[in-house]
């Protein structure tokens, strides 16, 4: 009795929070367009959505943003989780709760901050702006997973490759990134998945001319909402978890 | 070794750490061929005068000179010396043929002349048939040994080794100490060693270099510093010792215990205080009518060689080692001919 109130308990939490996932990605098949009837099994609004060009300039700003913004912050997070490594403890304690901040901060008012800012600058909101702001929420993620991969180092690794001949730039490019090429991987991954299902930052910093995927279902929804926007959930709720599940892979090999 | 040229010295070099002195004004050479051992408790300062050699530290004053030349502001990498680190500190990314040739591939030598030198030093190490394995997949005496080949590797004029055999079994690092000091000779470099260890320095060493609290206390010969400690601190630290404080009455007789000894030192004055030692295996016992002084025995500890006796005599405790032993409570007789009393300055009380 006792084992099975259990497993119907954790039963019970999956399918709350799995359920309505499932009937999106079910009715993304429905071939009508009622949600109250199944009418058969279909890929018609698969079809319709890769003809559908609004969706599809969404879909490449939301790839080449996560992209771009992932390449930018793995290159700006790795060099600072290095800095911050080679601090002394007490400012190196500030560093990292500078950087742990924006993370524990709601996205709502790291978006509504960068807007303010991106309006006080005289920016116009847009591409760029956006690529800005998801660097600006990636970084911090690329530091903390590179950082335990330097803390795990020896710490004289280093010191022995300067010992060795090479200069501090040899160093750093051939011994410093290479032991901590895991963590670097892994926090490039992270930031892209982050990057790629954003919405409350993105909403805030671009204008509506550019819209990724998130920001144009959200639009979409105010108008009555098309079966085509269920496939398209469906695939960027399949390409985050294979993402996500890559990620956790990594992270329990490390240990 | 004195026809050999110098090649570092240390002039007045001191090293500060927010505002705390961890050396102060060091001065130390070191010959070219030496093996010299800087050999102290931990936090002597031993392990930070290594590493202003290896340039990972800048003294706060004064100067590191190697062959002559002023290196103090140098940087690591430009210095012609190499360090064997304590934890190894190999590069796990790399296996161990890579990790030996990490040092020859940045001086741009050729492939096939990498290959030759890095078989060359896998075998002087006796490690051939492991170049391919990862460092991980070794135990830690076979790290310590791709460590020193990488560094010897780059054929330096002076190696430092930073209690290399520290994280190694007893055995082990007998072995080790042995193979080092073969290296060294057949090698004919330079070595600085750093170690806590008093029986690795006075194994391996041509000189000792006895530090404590940022100063040099005492540097010899292993033979000289065993036998002529300069003070009592070295004479604690260097093997087991008998330390009692006593009156020179004039040269070649000094009193303690309340008894006057023939001694073979001078030069300290008449009715002068001084710290004699003795050490535990120059004392004899002899029957008690004929000792130069008398007591009990306190207790026996077998010690595999040896035995090690507790003998109180009127004012003083005696540690005695010797092969026959007397059963506690015994009463036997002591004594201690000439050349096995060494007198010293005596210490200020604070130090000891």
């Amino acid at each position: 009795m006792k084992q099975f109130l259990k497993k119907s308990y954790l039963a019970i939490i999956l399918i709350f929070l799995y359920v309505p996932i499932i009937v999106l990605i079910v009715q993304s098949f429905n071939s009508g367009k009622s949600r109250a009837k199944w009418e058969g099994l279909s890929l018609h609004w698969y079809q319709e959505l890769f003809s559908n060009t609004s969706i599809m300039n969404a879909l490449w700003v939301t790839v080449t943003v996560a992209l771009v913004a992932t390449v930018a912050a793995t290159l700006l997070g790795t060099l600072a989780a290095i800095g911050i490594y080679s601090m002394k403890k007490r400012p190196q304690a500030l560093m990292m709760t500078i950087t742990n901040l924006p993370n524990t901060m709601p996205d709502i008012v790291t978006g509504v901050s960068l807007m303010l800012l991106y309006i006080f600058a005289k920016v116009e909101r847009g591409y760029v702006t956006m690529v800005l702001a998801h660097i600006t929420f990636d970084v911090p993620y690329v530091v903390l997973s590179v950082l335990p991969k330097l803390k795990q180092m020896n710490k004289h690794i280093y010191e022995a490759a300067l010992d060795l001949g090479a200069t501090p730039t040899y160093a750093l490019t051939h011994v410093i990134i290479p032991e901590c090429k895991q963590g670097i991987v892994t926090g490039a991954l992270l930031a892209f998945t982050l990057s790629l299902d954003d919405f409350t930052i993105s909403y805030f910093t671009t204008s509506p001319l550019v819209q990724n995927l998130s920001t144009l279902i959200y639009s979409a929804t105010k108008l009555g909402i098309s079966p085509v926007y269920y496939a398209l959930s469906s695939l960027m709720f399949v390409v985050l978890l294979v993402l996500l599940l890559i990620v956790n892979h990594r992270t329990a090999d490390n240990k | 070794m004195s026809e050999q040229p110098r090649m570092i010295y240390l002039d007045h070099v001191s090293k500060e750490y927010d505002g705390v002195t961890v050396l102060d004004d060091i001065n130390l050479y070191i010959l070219k061929k030496e093996f010299v051992t800087l050999l102290g408790p931990s936090g002597c300062g031993k392990t930070t005068t290594l590493r202003i050699i290896g340039g990972f530290e800048y003294p706060s004053t004064g100067r590191v000179l190697f062959e002559g030349k002023d290196i103090t502001g140098m940087p690591p990498y430009k210095r012609r010396v190499n360090t064997v680190f304590q934890k190894y500190a190999l590069f796990p990314h790399l296996n161990v043929r890579d990790n030996i040739a990490f040092g020859l591939k940045l001086k741009k030598m050729s492939r096939a002349e990498i290959n030759k030198r890095v078989d060359k030093m896998l075998d002087l190490v006796n490690m051939s048939g492991y170049g391919k394995r990862s460092v991980d997949s070794l135990s830690g005496g076979q790290q310590q040994r791709i460590a020193i080949a990488r560094s010897l590797v780059n054929e330096p004029e002076v190696l430092l080794l930073d209690e290399p055999l520290g994280a190694l079994d007893l055995k082990l690092r007998k072995e080790m100490q042995l193979e080092l000091k073969s290296m060294q000779q057949q090698l004919g470099i330079t070595f600085l060693y750093v170690t806590h260890d008093q029986e690795e320095a006075l194994t391996m060493s041509d000189t000792i270099v006895v530090m404590n609290a940022g100063h040099i206390l005492q540097i010899g010969t292993p033979k000289t510093i065993y036998d002529e400690p300069a003070n009592a601190f070295v004479a604690n630290f260097i093997g087991e010792s008998n330390i009692i404080r006593g009156t020179m009455v004039r040269d070649e007789l000094v009193c303690f215990s309340g008894v006057d000894f023939p001694c073979v030192d001078s030069g300290f004055g008449e009715n002068a205080p001084v710290d004699v030692v003795v050490r535990p295996e120059d004392i004899v016992i002899v029957g008690e009518d004929i000792g130069q002084l008398t007591g009990t025995v306190k207790s026996v500890l077998f010690k595999g060689v040896h035995y090690e006796m507790m003998i109180e005599s009127h004012d003083f405790t005696w540690k005695v080692h010797s092969t026959t032993m007397q059963p506690a409570g015994s009463r036997v007789g002591l004594s201690i001919v000439p050349f096995n009393i060494h007198i010293m300055h005596p210490m200020k009380e604070e130090a000891r």
